[in-house]
């Protein structure tokens, strides 16, 4: 665990009057530069964890470490290195995106307080030019927030939360209420951002095939870690590749198939369980002519019900 | 350094805000405009002869130092829902001491309160308080004062509240009272005991009082609307602000976090 740039050991969170602790004994590490994503019901446990870990609520019990600092102790200093994009936005409406990203730079220590952006130094021009190019906000750039469109509003919060190089990158349900095209574009932006900075993500979030791409995923329920490993351990322990067919006589497949003792499910369609990958076999094996034939590679989203699932049954 | 950067950038932000929210800016002329105009007018020409002195100007002097007092304390009660939403979610992650955010706050709502004294000062014109410009601009320090008082104020009620839902059920209570109690509109030097107590623990008295004081200074009627000497305000005001601030900030920080 030599390179973990975040430490979580042993968390607990009881909110007070509670019965229940809302996070119990929680330990895990996130490497540097890797991907993280927290996964889990809601009243699991996931927003308690994450505002912990971006200072806005105290710990119970336990230790966290974040880029080496303490939080308890360090706050400041974790406060300085990392960077958060919260559940619900954090732009001033009536201020401009340039007064929105002024002020962040100056509250972050980056510059010094200037009343009017024709005062401030021509390095933060320069970076302001850039950034403005990249979100695509040229011309808006000075004009007050409440004009721009919900994608481009979230692109401007985290061009401004990378203003001052965090280490680490929260996102709190970063896509929720945008568009298909915006969340596209959204996380382009972010893996561009990440491969050229190296920045450590952590990721909470509902759409599931963000979370395919990260490094590990980390599921929660009732407060305690029920899985925790990369997004292909998760699915090959949890789900079941399957070969969904379909032909016109039915009966002749299902008795085909049974006589080849292959396990399969009716459900609206035959989804025949495969092991092994033995696809291949699978298929040169089948005689009755087929008018579907699909290979379903388990999804994230498919492994995290199966967890859940198990899990509130088992509980 | 990087805190009085914070410090500035905080309250000029608070400032941007609110001149650019025109229903906001209309709101705070309405209500004294009411005071002013209607009640102290009324007051004026019935009781004006039996009290000895113009009481559009003494109600005029006492609603500059309630509207300081009162705009910047309201100003700071909406920071505990203030926090989680837009910007200031960010203020409250970034690497800044509360004490600054608090500060800046209060320094914030206190150029707002200043706008709105302005107008103020523009409608006693037209309604006619006798004021000279002059005396009007010394005044400008003490209003400051005032509004460090309110915001103090506001810190050391919300402290220890955990919604704002209870804080905006609270704060007419423990406002609307001080109206009175501090002789915004009427004259408070000799009252019966239990509300002679009240009135003298009010911080608000001190705020109104300050500002006569000063206001009043050479004039003939002195004596009959003023309680205590500028100094003797400032010695209080100063005493309350530092005790508001310190327990106020320590309190909110620490159920900040602790849910």
């Amino acid at each position: 665990m030599s390179n973990s740039i975040i430490k979580v050991n042993h968390l607990v969170k009881r909110y007070k009057k509670a019965k229940e602790n809302a996070v119990d004994d929680l330990t895990f590490d996130v490497k540097e530069g890797e991907f993280f994503a927290l996964l889990g019901p809601n009243g699991a446990g996931k927003t308690t964890t994450i505002s912990i870990l971006t200072t806005t609520l105290a710990p119970t019990s336990g230790t966290v470490t974040l880029a080496g600092f303490d939080l308890e102790k360090e706050s400041a200093q974790v406060r300085g290195t990392t960077g958060i994009i919260f559940q619900k936005p954090s732009l001033d409406e009536n201020l401009t995106a340039e007064e929105n990203v002024r002020f962040h730079c100056i509250l972050y220590g980056i510059y010094s307080y200037r009343p009017t952006y024709s005062l401030m130094p021509q390095e933060y021009k320069d970076r302001l030019d850039t950034l403005a190019k990249v979100v695509g906000i040229e011309k808006e750039f000075f004009k007050p927030v409440k004009t721009f469109s919900g994608g481009m509003k979230r692109k401007l919060e985290i061009v401004r939360s990378l203003m001052h190089k965090p280490k680490i990158l929260f996102l709190d349900e970063p896509t929720s209420g945008l568009d298909p095209l915006s969340r596209k574009s959204l996380w382009q932006y972010l893996m561009h951002v990440r491969k050229t900075e190296n920045t450590t993500v952590f990721l909470t979030t509902h759409y599931l095939e963000e979370a395919e791409d990260a490094d590990r995923v980390c599921v929660i329920n009732h407060g305690k870690i029920v899985a925790l490993g990369t997004p292909s351990e998760l699915k090959n322990k949890w789900v079941k590749e399957d070969l969904i067919v379909e032909a016109k006589d039915r009966k002749k497949l299902k008795k085909e198939l049974d006589a080849l003792q292959l396990k399969y499910k009716e459900d609206g369609v035959i989804k025949i369980a495969l092991t092994d990958s033995n696809a291949q076999k699978v298929i040169q094996s089948i005689k009755t002519p087929l008018t579907y034939l699909h290979i379903n590679n388990p999804t994230l989203e498919e492994a995290y019900l199966e967890i859940v699932g198990f899990n509130t049954n088992q509980a | 350094m990087r805190e009085l950067n914070a410090i500035l950038t905080i309250a000029t932000r608070d400032f941007i805000k609110f001149t650019r929210d025109r229903g906001r800016i209309i709101a705070t002329f309405i209500f004294p405009f009411i005071f002013i105009g209607v009640l102290g007018g009324s007051l004026q020409s019935n009781l004006a002869q039996n009290a000895g002195y113009n009481f559009l100007e003494f109600i005029f002097a006492g609603v500059l130092g309630q509207t300081l007092f009162q705009s910047t304390a309201s100003g700071i009660i909406s920071l505990i829902e203030d926090r989680e939403n837009d910007f200031s979610q960010e203020i409250f992650v970034s690497p800044i001491s509360r004490y600054s955010i608090i500060i800046g706050k209060i320094l914030g709502e206190s150029l707002v309160a200043m706008v709105q004294i302005i107008g103020i000062l523009i409608f006693g014109l037209i309604v006619g308080v006798p004021i000279s410009l002059i005396h009007f601009v010394s005044l400008i320090p003490f209003f400051l004062i005032v509004c460090m008082l309110g915001g103090a104020f506001g810190i050391f009620v919300i402290g220890n509240l955990a919604s704002q839902r209870t804080a905006n059920q609270i704060f007419p209570f423990v406002m609307f009272p001080q109206f009175f109690l501090a002789g915004v509109f009427s004259p408070i030097k000799n009252l019966p005991l239990p509300l002679f107590i009240l009135s003298r623990i009010a911080p608000m008295t001190y705020g109104v009082d300050l500002i006569r004081s000063v206001y009043y200074a050479g004039n003939p009627a002195y004596d009959k609307v003023v309680l205590f000497s500028t100094q003797t305000n400032l010695l209080v005001i100063g005493s309350f602000f530092i005790i508001f601030l310190v327990f106020g900030t320590f309190m909110f920080v620490r159920n900040e976090r602790n849910r």
